[in-house]
């Protein structure tokens, strides 16, 4: 969608403003760098410098180097493939054991990652996309249109995400990661649209972006240009929030096995290790259960420290004193310290 | 005012209407078709084809020969009443069996909701008071970590430590056998005993979040004008701390609260199934193996009910604990 500003001009009222209405011209790239400056890099570079978010991305970049580079040099998992039942850390053909098929471990582990990728990435997606066209549609039209969205997003809330999952999974019984991952996000938007369209009815007083209204810019444009950076962070930080339900609830019906058995998980691995090699009551095979145990919980804890890390940038308060540009910043501290000695 | 309640009401009431018709559509979606799964299940038991009929009527709540409106306006019309056919598996109306296990899936849930927002509002307002300090940093970091676990792994845990290894804690059913007096204290400690390890793995795995949560709110209102205010005007530390930094921090947490049981109600399926404890996430996975779908759609209106419930009880609550929560009449359309 390659528009110059003349011809936007001509095809398209909605841009006449910055034409005729704005005495400064700020052209397309500009305004590009400028939205990077503000919304992407600062942000950015506040959120780096959390040691969460660090910790987080760089656990986040091993899981997707697993994805990616690990399942091509590291061997399928395999029955036989290696000696039945090693013990962890034994031999270098199996370094996390084996199950009593011959399986290894590790390669399961690996090779399911992909999937949970893919699978976090579309859930997240679409719960976010959903929730910011819904949520901010809501909360800055008003009146009918928002009472009709919020009605919508009310009855999507009000059913119970895991059991219309489980029924709708069997029903349609998919076996495409992305699918699934939708699947499990299909009524995840819902509290989170409520919530952003809470945020944009504060935001559609905002000087701003009443000017914009009053010269008469679209709907659709102050939503993207005015609204939508405003409520970025926050989007983000339940990305990840998202991301993670994901996690949780595919494991969780791979181990209960309602979703179709084809696509690697490390739900299948718990479901075996706790049915089939009797983890839960034989010391010997413990290790088969907590293998897919740590891969679950470290990309958990890897999302939960973007999502921490970033909601620092979300909060201004926070943000401000972080990035040391508070003319009362010191001030403030002592404040609320005395505000903590004096509640407890 | 009253408008809202009104529209409020319509909308709870729009909405469950709405999911037993999405029920209705699913039954006919389902795999194989229900009804062909029973009349081929009934034919194998050498029912009499006459009788067929009839027997998925009380079973399903249906004629399948009638025109769907008919067969639509026949299911809605019984469950009014409270009538949700027939299970399969148990054979046994879907109402009695729902009836005797739902007590002991709010038991365990509204149980530890309650006290997973207890421990998180006490922790988090800690966390908030004494924001930068070692135990800050510290506390963070451990609700960060317990929220790593989903619930039903650490419930494993629990089974394999508590219950196999240690043998402290059953691993299954809601009391042991014989308990069959349940006025008496022995029974209420024995459904004790065995509702801890479920308890104990929601409120681990949950109060973290919501803990942080709490930090995040509580930070929030301290920074506010009226706090500082309120300091300026001299009122008392005790007023200050309960009155306008509690209060306000507690609020978003209140719909939360309420979302969240029906939330782990919804989860009881997975729960209850690693401690093989008989509420009605139980049944519901039975069901779901068995292809059970009257008792797999009743256990699904029931969650879904209790859910829209909860909400519908916030919503119209919400406004009376915070005055300045419009009602939804103000707003203007642009």
């Amino acid at each position: 969608m390659k528009r110059t500003e003349s011809d936007s001009v001509a095809t398209d009222t909605e841009f006449s403003f910055e034409t005729s209405g704005s005495t400064v011209e700020v052209s397309r790239s500009e305004r590009l760098r400028e939205f990077y400056e503000e919304f992407i890099y600062k942000p950015g570079l506040v959120a780096w410098s959390d040691r969460r978010t660090r910790v987080g991305s760089l656990i986040m970049a091993i899981y997707v180097l697993m994805g990616t580079v690990g399942v091509v040099f590291y061997k399928a998992p395999n029955s036989n493939q290696v000696e039945r039942s090693i013990q962890p850390f034994q031999t270098m053909a199996a370094p996390l054991g084996s199950t009593r098929s011959g399986v290894d471990v590790l390669a399961m582990v690996i090779h399911a990652t992909p999937e949970m990728l893919l699978m976090l990435l579309a859930g997240g997606l679409f719960a976010t996309g959903v929730a910011v066209a819904i949520g901010t549609l809501a909360g800055y039209k008003g009146g009918t249109t928002d009472r009709l969205l919020t009605t919508f997003s009310d009855i999507a809330m009000s059913i119970p995400g895991l059991p219309l999952i489980m029924v709708l999974a069997i029903v349609f019984n998919p076996t495409n990661p992305a699918l699934i991952g939708i699947l499990i996000t299909v009524n995840y938007w819902a509290g989170l649209g409520r919530s952003i369209r809470s945020q944009v009815l504060t935001l559609r007083e905002e000087s701003y972006v009443e000017a914009s209204r009053t010269m008469g810019v679209s709907t659709p444009r102050i939503l993207v240009k005015d609204v939508i950076p405003n409520i970025m962070p926050y989007v983000l930080v339940n990305f990840a929030n998202a991301a993670r339900y994901v996690v949780f609830a595919s494991v969780g019906l791979y181990y209960l096995g309602i979703l179709p058995t084809s696509v690697d998980n490390w739900g299948l691995q718990l479901d075996q290790a706790y049915r089939q090699a009797g983890a839960l009551t034989g010391a010997g095979t413990m290790y088969q259960l907590v293998v897919p145990m740590l891969a679950i919980m470290f990309i958990a804890l890897a999302l939960i420290l973007l999502a921490q890390g970033m909601d620092r940038v979300f909060n201004p308060r926070v943000r401000t004193r972080l990035a040391g540009e508070s003319e009362s910043a010191g001030g403030e501290d002592t404040e609320e310290t005395s505000a903590a000695e004096m509640i407890t | 005012m009253n408008s809202y309640y009104i529209e409020r009401t319509g909308r709870a009431v729009l909405t469950l209407w709405l999911v037993v018709t999405l029920t209705f559509g699913i039954i006919r979606l389902l795999p194989g078709g229900p009804l062909v799964q029973l009349r081929a299940q009934l034919i194998r038991q050498g029912v009499d084809p006459s009788e067929i009929e009839g027997i998925i009527e009380t079973y399903q709540n249906l004629r399948p020969n009638e025109p769907i409106y008919i067969q639509y306006i026949d299911y809605v019309s019984s469950l009014v009443v409270g009538d949700m056919g027939q299970s399969f598996r148990y054979s046994k109306p879907v109402s009695a069996i729902i009836g005797d296990a739902l007590p002991w899936t709010v038991f365990v849930m509204v149980t530890a909701t309650l006290i997973l927002f207890a421990i998180a509002i006490v922790w988090g307002a800690v966390m908030a008071y004494k924001e930068g300090s070692t135990l800050d940093t510290v506390s963070s970091a451990l609700s960060i970590l317990f929220s790593t676990v989903p619930f039903y792994v650490f419930a494993i845990m629990l089974v394999v430590v508590f219950g196999y290894r240690l043998g402290l804690f059953p691993t299954s059913n809601r009391t042991s056998p014989g308990m069959l007096d349940p006025y008496s204290i022995k029974f209420v400690i024995d459904a004790l005993h065995h509702a801890i390890l479920p308890i104990t793995s929601i409120v681990v795995t949950q109060a973290g979040l919501q803990a942080l949560a709490m930090r995040g709110n509580s930070i929030q209102v301290l920074g506010e004008d009226y706090v500082r205010v309120a300091r300026l005007r001299g009122l008392s530390d005790s007023r200050i701390s309960v009155r306008y930094v509690a209060r306000n921090a507690i609020l978003p947490m209140y719909t939360g609260f309420l979302t969240l049981i029906g939330f782990n109600l919804g989860g009881s399926v997975i729960l209850e199934e690693v401690f093989t404890y008989p509420g009605i996430g139980y049944y519901m996975f039975a069901a779901l193996e068995a292809r059970d779908y009257p008792l797999m759609m009743g256990v699904f209106l029931i969650i879904t009910t209790a859910l829209v419930v909860a909400v519908f009880i916030a919503d119209l609550t919400y406004g009376k604990i915070d005055p300045r929560v419009e009602t939804g009449d103000s707003s203007e359309a642009y």
